[in-house]
Formats: structure tokens, sequence, C-alpha cells
């Protein structure tokens, strides 16, 4: 049961051949057999699963079950879940407990959809390997001494090991989609402001956005179809109507254009990456789409860019971890000075540490326009250039990430490495367009993700693009060893 | 630009961030690595481009100012380190 994507788990809900509560035993004794070696979780909320099952479960026998309706879910421990601690990945926020769901919490929650735990990140959101967790690293469920991609680590490892059928995620410059792509399985990052980001911890507030983590695109649709939607507390979220993604599968590719940005095929790249995007390219010539080479000529800039802006929003937005109203606050201040400081120096790791001065460094007195405002210009250079392309053809293709999952160890030394593991994802953020990652093959026996990217709020194009390719190929279908 | 430890304290007392003076320098050359990065978007011509700071140049959408909340303050300062009689307790500021 536990190798079924939410698709079929829903169908056989619906037919009665399993109930919530069992399917939630089956994954919570999973978790327990083999979450300890690879740490994706944070916290199990095994109690309120069984109560939430048992009550999806009456919910059914009421005739009233959607497609959700006692499907079990993770959650980034980003989201915040009321009474239920939220850390995300930070000792500052070890304590934390929430008063209030996040709107994407609240809307599995109406959807009967059962959360089983809070997943494993890197602190604050802040990392590409999932290393920097106050927790401690997650391990890639594919291959235990390499990482599972970052921040949304512990989603990816989760679905990846088939210990949840799905999971959220944020993503911010990768979160969602590198993640996906060094596990193995499906990520959407959708338009910004198409899922309201309320409750969700802020990092950068011009660049986050929640998504699905799943191990198919139909069943990013139907996670998609319950997280959308306008929300009054974010003022970013998009007031439009929110498509049935999942009917709106199964169209032929058939005149379908897609762009191959050749800024993603330069030097850099790992061969057997390139080689499985190409296979893939191919398989969707086949499938009757029609291939274009276009142009991003300021996609070089976008990694800089967002390291600009990303850590200046972040030092904004982190201000607000003080040590007064919640979160960590050190032993014996001494004056209120001291209990800013140590409060913040004490709770807050060093990457997050750093990605603060960074900021706090760009916004100073005297280097913002050099820095801040001058990042923002080239945002929107690389903003229209996406604008660009995609008036010429329907999707823009290529790697999501430029090497396979690295090894633990290997990169967390070196800062400026580590970023440029987002280097395909990040401008996607900076446009803010939806894109999503599908699993297309290995490279050295690690999963290889296929990027692609649509237009604004044509999510459902974009899953029909990936589903496509899911009907005609297994590699979604793939497990890794020793989880059975 | 790279940064020597005096910047680099000064940067953390900005951020309000006590820093181990044993991790000076790293932060420094850590810093001083991730400006040296971002110094490449100096050499872009950016000249008449508005910069951007909504990915869809979106205005705020406003709601009408009406009271939509209920008074949990009991609730939320029992998630606080120090709390009293309905106040946030700090260490002191105002000398007796």
């Amino acid at each position: 049961m536990h190798d079924k994507t939410i698709a079929e788990l829903s169908a056989a809900l619906a037919g009665g051949d399993v109930t919530s509560l069992e399917l939630v035993e089956a994954y919570l004794d999973r978790i327990r057999r083999l979450d300890a070696s690879l740490n994706s979780f944070i916290t199990v909320d095994a109690d309120s699963a069984r109560a939430a099952a048992r009550e999806a479960d009456a919910r059914r026998q009421r005739g009233d079950a959607g497609p959700l309706t006692g499907i079990p879910i993770a959650l980034k421990d980003i989201f915040c879940t009321e009474d239920l601690k939220t850390s995300c990945g930070s000792r500052m926020l070890d304590n934390f407990a929430p008063p209030y769901n996040a709107h994407v919490v609240a809307q599995f929650k109406a959807a009967g959809a059962v959360i089983l735990g809070k997943t494993n990140m890197d602190e604050f959101a802040m990392g590409s390997s999932n290393e920097a967790s106050v927790y401690g690293a997650v391990r890639n469920p594919w291959h235990r001494d390499a990482v599972p991609g970052g921040s949304s680590g512990g989603s990816a490892a989760a679905v990846a090991a088939r210990l949840t059928p799905g999971a959220t995620g944020t993503d911010t410059g990768g979160s969602i989609r590198q993640p996906a792509a060094l596990c193995g399985i499906s990520g959407l990052k959708p338009t910004y402001g198409r899922v309201s980001r309320y409750g969700m911890v802020a990092f950068a507030s011009s660049l986050d956005q929640a998504g699905p983590m799943a191990r198919s695109a139909e069943d990013l649709a139907l996670m998609l179809e319950v997280m959308a939607g306008v929300d009054e507390r974010d003022s970013t979220a998009a007031d439009r109507p929110v498509p049935r993604y999942s009917e709106a599968l199964g169209q032929s590719l058939d005149g379908l254009t897609i762009g191959l940005p050749k800024e993603f095929f330069g030097e850099g790249m790992d061969d057997g990456t390139r080689e499985a995007v190409n296979a893939a390219v191919a398989e969707y010539e086949r499938l009757g789409a029609s291939i274009r080479e276009v142009s991003l000529p300021s996609s070089h800039l976008a990694v800089p860019a967002y390291y600009v802006i990303a850590p200046a929003e972040a030092s904004s937005n982190l201000s607000r971890f003080d040590g007064v109203r919640y979160g960590y606050r050190c032993q014996d201040p001494q004056g209120l000075d001291d209990m800013y400081k140590r409060s913040r120096g004490e709770g807050f790791g060093p990457e997050v540490k750093r990605r603060i001065m960074v900021g706090t460094y760009a916004l100073s007195a005297g280097y913002y326009d050099a820095y801040y405002r001058k990042a923002q210009q080239v945002r929107r250079l690389i903003r229209d250039e996406f604008v660009q392309a995609l008036a010429e053809v329907d999707v823009l293709m290529g790697p999501t990430a430029p090497t396979p999952a690295f090894d633990i160890g290997s990169k967390s030394e070196d800062p400026v490495q580590m970023y440029l593991s987002d280097i395909y994802t990040i401008a996607v953020n900076l446009a803010g367009l939806p894109a999503v990652s599908i699993p297309a093959g290995e490279s050295g026996g690690r999963p290889v993700g296929l990027q692609l990217i649509g237009d604004y709020f044509d999510e459902g194009q974009l899953l029909n693009v990936a589903d496509q390719f899911q009907r005609v190929t297994d590699y979604h279908k793939r497990a890794p060893a020793g989880i059975d | 630009m790279a940064l020597d430890a005096n910047q680099v304290r000064e940067i953390a007392h900005l951020a309000r961030l006590a820093i181990d003076e044993r991790d000076i320098p790293d932060y420094a050359e850590n810093l001083s690595e991730i400006l040296a990065f971002v110094e490449q978007l100096g050499s872009v011509d950016t000249e008449g481009v508005e910069p951007m700071a909504h990915p869809l140049d979106m205005a705020q959408r406003l709601r009408p100012d009406k009271v939509t909340h209920i008074d949990e303050r009991e609730r939320f300062q029992a998630l606080a380190p120090a709390a009293e009689a309905g106040l946030y307790l700090v260490p002191r500021v105002i000398e007796q």
C-alpha cells in the first residue's frame, strides 16, 4: 500500500479497500522503523493523526469525502500548526507551539487530510542540503552518505522513502524543486501569490511560496487544488479562481512548443545530468512537442541578485525574533541589548547569522543603492527575459540542479559553492513564475530532476506537461533500496 | 569588498547578534566571499531600469478596516519567555 500514489490511495479509500486509520497506522509504522536512519521528521504527531483518521473515516461513511479525505500528509516544519511544535529547524523556535494554523494547514484539515507530523528542514529554510538544521542532517534515501537537498529536505526524503505519500514544502530559491530532484520525487513551486503565505514562517517575503511535494504530477495537482486560493490574511495571495488542476490532465502535447534556455545547458553541468535531461527532451519530441532554443542572457546574474535580495528581506523578517514574545531567550540577560544579542546569537545557527549579516550590510546606510536597489533592477531584467521567452514558447525546460545529490559535508564549509547548487532554480523565484521538477533518470546511481517552467498562473498546463511524461516513463515510480 | 574584523563586529551589532570573538575571522572570510560574489551585479548596465519589488508588479490589496480578531492576549502571552499581569517582561531599561 505504501508504494501507491495519493491518487491511487484516494481510489482505494473511496472503494472501501482500506480505511484512513489503517493507512495512518501503516505510515506511522514505517516512520518508526525507517526514519531513524533518515532523520526526515522533527515531530511525529501519532495520536492526533489517529484521531484525524477516525474522523476522516466517519466523514466518508457520511458520504462527505473529497479526494484528500483520509490521505496522510506531512508538513514542512515551517508551517504553523496550532498547539504543535513548529521549529523551522531552529533552536530559536524549539519551544514554539503556535496558537494558530497556517492557511495551508487549515485548508488540508478542512479537506480531511491527516497530518502525520512535521518534517526536517534547513534552519529558517536557508540552505540547499538540509545540513543546517539544529535537529541534524537529513540523509538521502537513495544514498545515505548524500544530502537530500534543501531546504525542504525532510519532506523530499520522507516522500522518497514512502514515509508519507505527500508533503508540503516552501520554495524561496529552489527549496521545493532542488530536494525533489535530488530525492527522485515531483515538486511544484506555484506562481508567487497562488498559495497564501499566512502562517508560513517568513524568510524572503517577495520570493517565498508554498507548494506540494509528492511522487507524481497528478498528486501535485490534487494537493495544489487544496492549497491554492485567495486569503484575506495574505495581501499578496492572488484573488483568482483555482482551476481543477487534476481534471486538466490528459491533454495531448501535439503542437506544444518547448524552449530550452541555452544558458541552462552550459558549463558546470554534470555529464550524467546532461544525458538524462537530453533523453527527457527527446521523449517530449516523441510525445509531439517541438523544441526550440531560447536565451535568458541575464540568468547568470540570478544567484548574485538573489543573495542580496533574500538576505536583505531575511534580515528584516528575522528581526522579530527578539526573545520577548515567543521563542528562545538567553539565560540571565544583562540588560535589554544583551538580551537581544545573546538570544539571537545563541538561537540562530551560523548560516542564518551569515545571511542576516549580509542583509544588514546590504541595507545599511550608504550601501542600499549599490546592493539592494541594483539587485532589484537586475531582478527586473531577469523577469523581462523570461516574459519574452515565454511569449515564444509554451514551457521552458532544463535541469533542476547542476549535479545529483552531493555527499554530506562536501559543501558545508563553502557558502558560495552551496549557493550555486540553486543556479537553475533561483531565477524562477526572482521572476515569480511557476515551475515543477520531475524525476528524469539518474546520474551515477543518484536521481536527476527535469525542471519545467511555465507562464504566470499556468500551473494547469505545467502539470499536464509533467503528467504526460510520467504516463510514458517510470522514473517517478522507482524506489530507493532498503525501504521495505 | 573585503570586510575586516571591526566591520564584522559593527554589522553584528546592527543586526543585534552576539558573535563569539573566535568566530569573527570565519565570518569576515565568508561574508567577504559572499560580497565579492554579488559584486558582479555592479558590472551590469541598469540605467533607467525600474527596481522590481514584487514579482507580478501588483499593488497591495486593501480590506475594510474593521475588527475581525478576538482578543487572545492570555493565549499569546503563554508563549512568552516572561510575562506578568498582561505585560511582556524584559530586563530593566530605566534606571531607578
